[in-house]
């Protein structure tokens, strides 16, 4: 069973960012399903941890649902994330919740970025703001990015086009990361290193290894 | 509780300044020694005042009959926690009976050969009353200030701490490593008193790697067990149990284990949590952050009467274990130092409690923690471990 997440920071309600996530979500739930493969879609509201990301920025620890959003997050093999465009970047609340991502969280996952705005000028934002972010964090980013501005809501069907040919390419890599090798090894957590501990003697090599620092 | 003796080697007649007691667990205080202004007055007290109130407070803590005071240490405003050996050699000389103790020292950024020379002194002033908690501190900019990096942090600390340990152990050290300049033929000195290194204990949040650290030479792991949940703590204290095991110290649940833990109290619950919230609401590291409320629900903070903090403190061993060492936060956040002698007071009135409650069901294969007097008389009695030298050598001839 594949595991997609889609993660929302759209703030009104009914929000067009979560309109655009949600087509994105059936979208990659159908592409996979077309490879043969299970797969089960799961969305992540950021509106209501609004509290909890402000108190993990201070407390260093998450707390209540944002704990078991981040628990989903690391566990996905491909993940959809829609942000409204604030000040010709993603949101505040967006970024914040990629900030407290213990580091490695998204090393090769795939990941579909998507915005929406009240205007196609703000376009860009997806290869401007939203790629380096991602690319920072070693996720593996699909070559089509899905921008809204309000009136692609509209009946031409361009957006839903956009959307498919997004989530086929997401389906790609999630469809088939099960036998594809990483290219490199993922950063190891905190979680994985509670599971699997780095023996003492290696833990020794490796702070010995390297230039003397002195 | 066994506490810090000096035995006497001089003859065949052993002293101890103490002996067992009654209680098995130690009970203590630690502070991180902040200089904060006080949220309710305005008030900011002076480095003076802070670093005298603590001698205070740790006078206290031995009089209301705690056995262990620890005191952080911070190379940056507004901390007063340098030179801890310092502190604690100024409060062993005022004191009969609490052990002196660091959390923590770091031994990332500070000279191995130093903590070396500077325990094992404090343990020769103090007549053993001594033992230090290793930590590798995160407060980035301290590192270059010492010529460290903090992305070696784990590495500094693994490999300081294995200089350490043979400096105490090894009376002629030959080292090399990536972190510090080679030492040839260096004998570390004063050697520790009677031949017994002062007992370890590494702390460490959330680093798997110091759990493991602590595992593999049968010291102790400290889980600092305030600012995160205690699901968090459990999972480290029981990986550090695990590993214990594993490298033949003995059973898991053997393993000396401590914990730390963070009160306000007054005899109302309710005039605790008023009289305390502008301090929490304001405090360093998680002020202006999560509600009182809804902090103490996620860690294991408790304000409120001293039969709250009594069941709170005794179910830590649900999730951590039957463990040798509580150690408590009370003077932060700008707490004046009235109120927390005040907090002395009542911890006091709730030992005897404590001490049974922590005795209940505690299996007696269970150690207490190491202490100087069961250290010798492990390592099979007290011997003078006085490294003699020529005179020549300690003058050094080649200059004449």
């Amino acid at each position: 069973m594949k595991k997609i997440v889609v993660i929302t920071a759209g703030l009104s309600v009914p929000s067009s960012t979560r309109l655009l996530a949600d087509l994105l979500g059936e979208a990659a739930e159908r592409a996979v399903e077309a490879r043969g493969a299970e797969v089960e879609v799961e969305t992540i509201e950021l509106r209501p941890l609004a509290h909890q990301l402000a108190d993990h920025l201070l407390t260093g620890f998450p707390s209540g649902g944002l704990a078991t959003a981040i628990d989903q997050v690391r566990h996905a093999d491909g993940l959809v994330v829609v942000t409204p465009v604030f000040a010709a970047s993603y949101s505040g609340l967006f970024k914040t919740f990629f900030d407290v991502l213990e580091e490695g969280t998204l090393d090769g996952t795939p990941v579909l970025v998507a915005a929406t705005a009240g205007t196609a000028r703000h376009s860009l934002v997806l290869d401007h703001a939203l790629r380096p972010l991602f690319s920072y964090l070693h996720a593996v980013v699909v070559p089509t990015g899905v921008f809204a501005a309000t009136d692609d809501f509209g009946a031409d069907g361009a957006l839903q086009k956009r959307v498919d040919r997004a989530a086929a390419e997401l389906a790609a890599l999630v469809a088939g990361s099960s036998t594809a090798t990483p290219a490199a090894p993922a950063r190891t957590l905190v979680a994985d290193e509670l599971a699997s501990p780095t023996p003492f003697e290696e833990l020794l090599k490796r702070a010995s290894e390297g230039p003397p620092q002195y | 509780m066994t506490s810090g003796c000096h035995v006497n080697y001089d003859g065949d007649k052993t002293t101890t300044k103490q002996t067992r007691g009654e209680w098995t667990m130690q009970i203590g205080i630690f502070t991180v020694g902040d200089v904060t202004t006080d949220p309710t007055t305005g008030r900011t007290p002076t480095e003076h005042e802070r670093i005298k109130a603590t001698v205070a407070i740790a006078k206290k803590a031995e009089e209301v009959g705690l056995d262990v005071f620890a005191t952080g240490e911070h190379h940056n405003p507004p901390f007063i926690a340098s030179a801890p050996t310092t502190t604690l050699a100024y409060i062993g000389a005022q004191t009969e009976k609490i052990i002196l103790s660091t959390a923590t020292t770091l031994i990332t950024t500070t000279d191995p050969v130093l903590i070396a020379e500077n325990y094992a002194k404090l343990q020769h002033l103090t007549d053993g009353r001594v033992d230090l908690m290793m930590g590798r501190g995160n407060t980035g900019p301290v590192y270059p200030w010492f010529g460290k990096d903090i992305r070696q942090g784990i590495n500094l600390a693994i490999e300081n701490y294995a200089l350490l340990h043979r400096l105490w152990r090894e009376d002629v050290v030959d080292w090399e490593g990536r972190f510090r300049t080679p030492l040839h033929g260096f004998t570390s000195t004063p050697r520790p008193l009677d031949g017994a290194p002062p007992f370890v204990w590494h702390g460490s949040i959330r680093s798997p790697e110091i759990a493991e650290q602590a595992a593999y030479y049968g010291d102790g792991f400290f889980h600092n067990h305030i600012f995160w949940p205690p699901s968090h703590t459990a999972q480290m204290v029981n990986l550090y149990r695990e590993r214990y095991e594993h490298y033949g110290h003995g059973p898991a649940d053997t393993a000396i284990v401590g914990l730390g833990g963070h009160v306000f109290m007054r005899k109302n619950s309710q005039d605790a949590i008023n009289e305390f919230r502008p301090y929490f609401d304001n405090a360093p590291v998680y002020g202006h952050g999560p509600s009182l409320e809804d902090f103490m629900e996620s860690t294991p903070l408790t304000v409120g009467s001293p039969q709250q903090v009594l069941e709170r403190t005794l179910s830590f061993r649900d999730y951590a274990g039957h463990y040798q060492r509580q150690l408590f936060l009370l003077d932060h956040a700008g707490l004046p130092l009235k109120t927390v002698l005040e907090q002395l007071d009542l911890l006091g009135e709730l030992l005897p409690e404590l001490r049974k409650g922590f005795d209940e069901g505690r299996p007696a294969h269970v150690p207490e923690a190491p202490t100087h007097g069961s250290l010798v008389v492990a390592a099979g009695g007290a011997k003078d471990a006085t490294v003699y030298a020529e005179a020549d050598a300690v003058t050094g001839s080649s200059d004449r």
